[in-house]
Order: C-alpha cells, then sequence, then structure tokens
C-alpha cells in the first residue's frame, strides 16, 4: 500500500516496503541527501530528522511509522533563501572540517532548540551526546548552539 | 638525524604499490585548446619538491614540460583555475591553496576556481597525505602564480611599451602606476597561447607582507555544508544507476567453499556477481539489494591466525617477510650505546604499546561506477586517485588511460582512504549489469575491511647523569613504525631502530603514523626519567635540548598552562609532552580528573602550543589542532580493534568508542606565527602531545605509570609498574 510522507512542507505518495528505513527513503527515493548514513545503529547522529519536531534517527526508523508525520530535513530548514540561525551559526564558527556530520548535527542542535532554547553548557553537551564528529569539532559545536541560542534571547 | 631513508620508508608505510612517474599525455597545444586559450603557469613534475626557490625546468622555448604537478591558467573571461590532483577531505586545502594563489596573483579569493582530484583534469599526483600539501603544493602553487603576475606585467609592458617597473598588479588588473592606464588579466590573455613554467626565482612574496594568504578566510564552499546541499560520493546517483553490497568472508583470509544464491536469485531485477572468492549483488533499490544480499547462503573455510591476546609478542618474534630489493629496516646510530649507558649514573628500561586503532571517517568508504563501452568512470573518497585508477586498470585488466578517477570533496579520511576497494567493487558489479552502480560501505565494514592504524611495541633503554644529563637512548620499534622515530633531545649515544613485523590484521597510514606511537613512548619515557630523579619534567625536557623552536612550544604551553603553579593530587594530575614531526613543532599540557571510585580518567583542560612557520590561514590552524587533540582522546583512552582468529570483535559505534561531546575538555590553543619560516603542514603533528602528556597527568595524580595505548587505570596494578633505577 503507498505511504504518504510530508517532507519539508511537501506530500509525497510512494510505494515502498514498510520496513524500509527512513533514511533510505529519503537519500535513495526522495534524492534528500543532506541526511547523511553514518552507521545505521543510530550512535552516530549523522542521519538526524525531524519528526513532528522531534529529532529522531531515520537510519533506525521504518518508513511506515513516518507516515503521515511532518518529516524535516536538513533541506528544509533554509526559508526563502535565508539560512536557518543554527545553520549561520555553524557557519560563522566554521564549526566543522569535512563536514559529513554537520547536517545532522545541525538537526540535533535545532531540536535541542527547541526543547530547551537556551541551554546550558552541559545541557548542549548531554543533548549532543548522540552526535559524532569525527573531526573533532565539538568545542565549535558548543560555541555555535549558544550562539544560536542568544539569538532566541 | 637523517631524514632520507626515514622519508622512503615513511612512503612506503602511505604506499604499498610502487610506480613509474606518470607522464602527462596531452599535446600542449592541445592542452591550451582544451583550456580555451589563455594564459598558463605549470608547475614541473620533476621539480625538487621541497627546495626553496623553484623549480627551472622549461624547455627552450620557455614551454611547458610533458610532466605537471599542477597549472594554473587564466583564462579570456577573467577566470581563474587551479588545478591540482590534490583531495579536499575537511583539512581545508580548497580554502587554503586558493588563498595562496589569490594572494600571488593579487585577486580575491573568490577570484579562484579549484579543480581536485580528477584524473581526467588534472596532473598527476601520487596523494594527499604526509602533512606535504602545504609545505609542496601551496609553496609550487604560491610560485606559479607569483610568475603568472610577473608574466602579466611583462604582457601589458610590451602592450603599452612601458617600463615594467611602473606597472602593479592588483584586483586582477595591472595598472599603470604613472598612467592609471589598466587593463584585467582575462584582455592580457585573450588571444593568447601562453604556456610558462616557473623560473628558478620567482618573486614570492614574503609572509610578512600577506594579505590574503594569512588571515582567517572562511571555508570557501561553507554554506553547501551547513545546507547539505554539497554532494559526497555517497550522495551521487547517475541515470539507471544499481545499489551494490558485497558478501564478506565469515573471517579474514577466509576463502569461499560454497554459495547458494538460490533465494537471492528470485528476487527479481537483482544481479549476482560470483568471481572467484567475490561475490556481489546489484539491485535497483538499496533495501533490495540488502534483501539480497541477506539471502545468500555461504560457507567459508577459515584459517587459524593470531588474536589479540598474543599480538604484542606476535609483533615481536614474527618480523615482516623480506621483500626481495627492500630494506625496511631503519636503523639509525650515533655514538656507543654500551658505553653510554656503562657512563650512566641511572638507566631505565621500559617498553610500550599502542593497539590497533580505526580511521572510523563518518563518510564510509564509497564509490560509483560507470562504464562507457570499455571506458570507465568512477566517483569515489579517496586520498589517492591516481594509485586507485591503477588499481582499478589492474583489477579490471584495462589500460589505465581507459580509467577516469573524480573524487568529490570527502567525509573525511585520516590516513584510512588509501586504497581503492569499494571502487574496484563497484566497478566489477556495474561492469556484470551493464549499468552504473554505487557501493556504499556498512560502519561494520568500514570496521572490518578498511585497515587500520598498526599496532605496536616500542622498548626504550635510556642512560641518564645524575645532574638529568642524557647519555644514552636505545629506542626499538617493533612494526608501528617510524614517522619521528628519532628524538629531538640531545643525546650523544644513540641506538634507533624500527622492526617492521608481520602484522596479523591489514594495516597501512593514518594521520599522524608512527608518530603517535613514538612520542607516546618518548614522551612517557622522558617523564619515567624526570620523576626518577625527582626533576620537573619540563625542565628535564629544556635541559636536555637545543633546538630553539621546541623549547619555544614547551615555554609557550607551559605559560598559558600555568605549569607548576598547582600540585597533583589523588585525583587531578597535570602532564606535559611535545615534540617535532613533520616540521611542526608541538607541546601539550594536560590536565585529568580521576574518579577515586570507578578510576575513570577525564581529561578537563588541555592546552596546546603548535608552530609550523607562517601561518597560512590562522582558523583553519586552529580548527585542524583542535580537531587533532579531539581526536587524538580516542587513542589516548579507549579506542582499540579487538580481534579474535580473523574476526573484529567490536566492528560497531556502540562497542567501539570514539570521542564524543561529553569527552570534550577545555582546549586552549597556542599558536606561534613564525612569518620567517616556510610554512609546514599542520594535518598530523598537533595529534602527537596529547597521549603521553595524559599518560603523565594520570602518572602524576596516581602514581601508576600507564605504559600501553588506550591509557585504562580500570584493574588498577594489571598495567603498572614500579620505576626501577639503578
Amino acid at each position: 500500500m503507498p505511504i504518504v510522507l510530508f517532507v519539508n512542507g511537501s506530500s509525497h505518495q510512494l510505494d515502498v516496503p514498510d520496513d524500509e528505513p527512513l533514511l533510505s527513503v529519503l537519500r535513495n527515493r526522495l534524492d534528500l541527501t543532506g541526511t547523511k548514513y553514518g552507521c545505521g545503529e543510530g550512535q552516530c547522529g549523522a542521519c538526524t530528522v525531524l519528526l513532528d519536531g522531534k529529532p529522531i534517527r531515520s537510519c533506525r526508523t521504518p518508513v511506515s511509522s513516518a507516515a503521515g508525520k511532518r518529516i524535516t530535513t536538513i533541506e528544509g530548514l533554509e526559508q526563502d533563501g535565508r539560512l536557518h540561525p543554527v545553520q549561520q551559526a555553524f557557519l560563522d564558527n566554521e564549526a566543522f572540517q569535512c563536514g559529513y556530520c554537520t547536517p545532522g548535527m545541525i538537526m540535533g542542535a535545532v531540536a535541542l532548540l527547541t526543547s530547551n532554547p537556551r541551554p546550558s553548557e552541559q545541557e548542549i553537551l548531554r543533548g549532543m551526546q548522540g552526535h559524532i564528529c569525527r573531526c573533532g569539532t565539538y568545542q565549535r559545536i558548543v560555541a555555535a548552539v549558544e550562539q544560536a541560542a542568544n539569538r532566541n534571547g | 638525524m637523517n631524514q632520507a631513508p626515514e622519508f622512503l620508508i615513511e612512503d612506503r608505510q602511505h604506499d604499498s604499490i610502487r610506480r613509474l612517474a606518470h607522464v602527462f599525455d596531452l599535446e600542449r597545444r592541445d592542452f591550451l585548446k582544451l583550456l580555451g586559450g589563455g594564459v598558463l603557469v605549470g608547475i614541473s613534475a620533476s621539480s625538487p619538491a621541497q627546495e626553496s626557490g623553484g623549480a627551472h625546468r622549461q624547455d627552450s622555448e620557455g614551454n611547458i614540460p610533458d610532466s605537471l604537478a599542477a597549472w594554473i591558467h587564466i583564462a579570456e573571461d577573467d577566470a581563474i583555475t587551479v588545478n591540482t590532483g590534490k583531495v579536499e577531505i575537511g583539512q581545508n586545502i580548497r580554502t587554503s591553496l586558493a588563498q595562496q594563489v589569490a594572494e600571488e596573483l593579487r585577486v580575491p579569493i573568490s577570484a579562484i576556481q579549484l579543480v581536485m582530484a580528477d584524473t581526467a583534469l588534472t596532473p598527476f599526483d601520487a596523494g594527499t597525505f604526509g602533512s606535504r600539501t602545504t609545505p609542496i603544493m601551496g609553496h609550487q602553487l604560491r610560485n606559479a602564480a607569483a610568475t603568472a603576475r610577473e608574466l602579466l606585467i611583462e604582457m601589458a609592458a610590451q602592450r603599452w611599451q612601458s617600463d615594467p617597473a611602473t606597472l602593479s598588479a592588483a584586483d586582477g588588473k595591472i595598472t599603470n602606476t604613472k598612467t592609471q592606464q589598466s587593463i584585467t588579466y582575462g584582455e592580457l590573455a585573450k588571444g593568447q597561447q601562453l604556456a610558462r613554467t616557473i623560473p628558478a626565482d620567482p618573486a614570492v612574496t614574503p609572509a610578512k607582507d600577506w594579505r590574503i594568504a594569512g588571515t582567517s578566510v572562511a571555508k570557501v564552499n561553507g554554506r553547501a555544508f551547513a545546507t547539505g546541499s554539497h554532494r559526497y560520493t555517497s550522495d551521487l546517483t547517475r541515470p539507471g544507476m544499481l545499489y551494490g553490497k558485497v558478501l564478506r568472508p565469515s573471517a579474514f583470509h577466509a576463502t569461499l567453499i560454497s554459495l547458494d544464491a538460490s533465494a537471492a536469485e528470485k528476487i527479481p531485477s537483482t544481479k549476482l556477481v560470483h568471481d572467484g572468492d567475490f561475490v556481489g549483488i546489484a539491485a535497483p533499490d538499496e533495501y533490495t539489494a540488502t534483501r539480497a544480499l541477506n539471502a545468500l547462503r555461504a560457507q567459508w573455510k577459515i584459517m587459524p591466525q593470531p588474536s589479540e591476546s598474543e599480538l604484542y609478542n606476535y609483533l615481536r618474534k614474527n618480523p615482516e617477510p623480506a621483500v626481495k630489493g627492500v630494506r625496511r629496516r631503519d636503523r639509525q646510530v650515533s655514538g656507543s650505546i654500551e658505553q653510554g649507558l656503562a657512563s650512566a649514573d641511572k638507566t631505565l628500561a621500559q617498553t610500550y604499546t599502542v593497539a590497533y586503532i580505526a580511521h572510523v571517517p563518518l563518510e564510509p568508504r564509497a564509490a560509483l561506477a560507470e562504464w562507457n563501452g570499455n571506458d570507465l568512470t568512477v566517483w569515489t573518497g579517496t586520498q589517492r586517485p591516481f594509485s586507485v585508477r591503477d588499481e582499478l586498470a589492474q583489477a579490471l585488466r584495462i589500460s589505465p588511460e581507459r580509467v577516469r578517477v573524480i573524487v568529490p570533496d570527502t567525509g573525511s579520511a585520516y590516513g584510512g582512504k588509501h586504497m581503492g576497494d569499494a571502487a574496484v567493487e563497484a566497478s566489477r558489479l556495474a561492469k556484470a549489469a551493464g549499468k552504473p552502480v554505487k557501493l556504499v560501505w556498512t560502519r561494520e565494514e568500514e570496521f572490518t575491511w578498511a585497515y587500520f592504524r598498526p599496532a605496536g611495541v616500542i622498548d626504550v633503554k635510556s642512560g641518564v647523569r645524575r645532574d638529568g644529563t642524557l647519555v644514552a637512548w636505545q629506542f626499538d620499534n617493533y612494526n608501528s613504525g617510524p614517522a619521528a622515530i628519532a628524538t629531538p633531545y640531545d643525546v650523544p649515544n644513540q641506538q634507533i631502530e624500527f622492526h617492521p613485523s608481520d602484522s596479523p590484521l591489514r594495516q597501512g597510514s593514518y594521520r599522524g603514523l608512527a608518530a603517535t606511537a613514538n612520542h607516546f613512548a618518548r614522551e612517557t619515557h622522558m617523564d619515567e626519567i624526570a620523576h626518577l630523579l625527582a626533576m620537573d619534567p619540563l625542565q628535564f625536557r629544556l635541559k636536555n635540548h637545543s633546538d630553539s623552536r621546541l623549547r619555544a612550544v614547551f615555554e609557550a604551553a607551559a605559560n598559558k598552562f600555568g605549569w607548576g603553579r598547582e600540585k597533583s593530587s589523588a585525583t587531578r594530575g597535570f602532564g606535559i609532552a611535545g615534540g617535532v614531526e613533520k616540521g611542526g613543532y608541538v607541546a601539550t599540557c594536560a590536565e585529568v580528573a580521576i574518579d577515586p571510585s570507578t578510576r575513570n580518567v577525564k581529561i578537563l583542560r588541555v592546552v596546546e602550543a603548535f608552530e609550523c612557520g607562517a601561518i597560512v590561514n590562522p582558523n583553519g590552524l586552529r580548527n585542524q589542532i583542535e580537531g587533532a587533540v579531539v581526536q587524538a582522546i580516542g587513542g589516548a583512552l579507549f579506542e582499540a580493534v579487538h580481534f579474535e582468529n580473523g574476526r573484529i570483535l567490536n566492528p560497531h559505534l556502540a562497542d567501539y568508542r570514539v570521542p564524543r561531546f561529553g569527552d570534550l575538555p577545555r582546549i586552549e590553543v597556542e599558536m606561534l606565527d613564525r612569518k620567517d619560516l616556510p610554512s609546514a603542514g599542520a594535518g598530523e603533528t598537533p595529534l602527537v602531545g596529547l597521549a603521553p602528556a595524559v599518560g603523565n597527568a594520570i602518572f602524576a595524580a596516581t602514581e601508576v605509570r600507564l605504559r600501553a595505548l588506550p591509557l585504562v587505570l580500570e584493574g588498577l596494578g594489571q598495567n603498572s609498574t614500579e620505576l626501577k633505577g639503578s
């Protein structure tokens, strides 16, 4: 049976197996490749997207469980050519090297700031613990999240 | 210290495949035709790489030689293109190289386009490794850009019949400073078919006068990473593309006894390839490919092989089988080690070990292969596109001229992406399927079928006088490697040797190579001697070397850290370490906290001073240093590949712990900018001080000396040995 997905404000009707990971559907069937495969175990956070505003690991989420819910990917953050404040903060702090973890990292940070608009440094470290940046830019990512939080006023 | 043999042996660690130099096969005229005319300055591939002053090797007409290392092209429409075979893997050279060209050409950074790592478009390059891009390619490109600038000035002078000394280059134009007459580079290039190599002594801008180089230019395509729009290899698609999967043996060196593919072959649109021990699947989507792979039933014959429990003994007792004509042993002797030890007041002998660790690039190995008749194009994340091209040619029995390898900016590598395994596999599947095939390794494949940083055993025997003068230094490294094996300390009697072993696991290049292991052993041992003599570890180090650059980083790190200000306690320790490698000078101070109940070690604060000559991009360098410190925490405190009889026991991120946010110490970086010195690379050396600094801090707190990486206090006593004085 076809599944209907609402991704970044558009709806897509897809004929895919129920248990195909959402990550695979986003990347391979909708060509939304900003969301990355890093481990397939839910350990690295590179595949993070928002499901009704909550962060999920799309590599461990069967597409059927995302049906009918609002899915936001990294491609959905930019509005009318303007970067999301978290994206801008990552750029301002150059909080990346190879950039492969960055989309998942940004989605995780957006979710963190949605649930806690003014997190302490400890809360940022705890909130982002499920994301791996192998290049080791954590200190800059913390600074970027703090910068974006300060814009929350 | 003799650099040359070490460099050669180190090269072999990067490159197990030897090759003849590639001969660039385009005719000069074709070359400019291809580029649409204009002005081209090429860098001869035979130029002595690191020598200052550039290379002088052009033919009598001043034309480009057959073999180039890189070139800069100025087109009629003002477009400035730099072609280099180097790859961008997060180290930010797309930005730092562009900065250096922009500096010499007097144009904004946005005017420069870098074409990187495409074997059809860029000249041969041995690979991106060994911290060589900045000192070699950067140096060459500055020379080439300065040559282009002078050439454009000459052209304008000729056109205007004026004295070149009255002309200046700025903002993409040549201007006559007297008449204010000006002309753009593009207008000068119009209708030209001009090609040059670099003269002996191009007028390169000294670092103290840099205005674009030497500044914190933002990553050139940073926005593409923040929006997810950058396409890594694993993100690419081609029309009609299939998804590939490879059946992996149940252990290393296993041979296939039987294969039952009947269930897999019943899955529609699935292509099975069975060629020797290679079994792979190509299917229209990833889900189907995975399902078909899981439906294969295979039986493997496993060979008994060494396990982790016997690793260090094995490395010591099993030298690498001799390769004909290649002597990998590297022995450096000065003075007499026997006399040195005999003359010492105290001697110390200890053994240090380092585990195999994995690179864990977040983008796994990936390739997309497409055949067009007998021509093959492969997009893949590799540090050595030209050797992967040759690997493909050999594996698929076609000539290298028929293979094109393209490397999109890649999701990191850390020395782990030298080989073309995924490229070969995807190409084999694509050949059989008659359609393009993309293959992305799973994390488990990454952890198992890639290769590892060599494990190693290092024996150190030293002799010292009561006043703290080192008199003897014997250093034997089994398998880990020769990088940074030489001591930077002044010791009259030395014997230093690298003994390659027959490695139980596939091993290869790694960020920093053996510099991490050799610094760990050396700087831990130095700390042990200091304690044996009841000397301050920093003073002991400063007393034993005469290198002013090394002294400068030690003092800078110690000052910023407040070394000696606070005494270590049972739960809080302070440690220091440092060294020199690949032209970079590093000193690291660490503060650790020891949990008295769990014996867990947490690094609270790291201060690192680093000096690599003139800094090309301060923010980029700071990012590299901070990142290196974080990556080094993994190898220092928890990373180790566990294996038993040909199987990896922890091939998942849940079992192989890498540094996370919670492991982050406060990192303070002190960069010493030596504008009077040539720029060296910085991708590797900032890693090497962390592990010994942390180990020394653990000792300062607990009096337990850990001599094995990773440093683990659990099972207190297991790793500890009492200091022995003589």
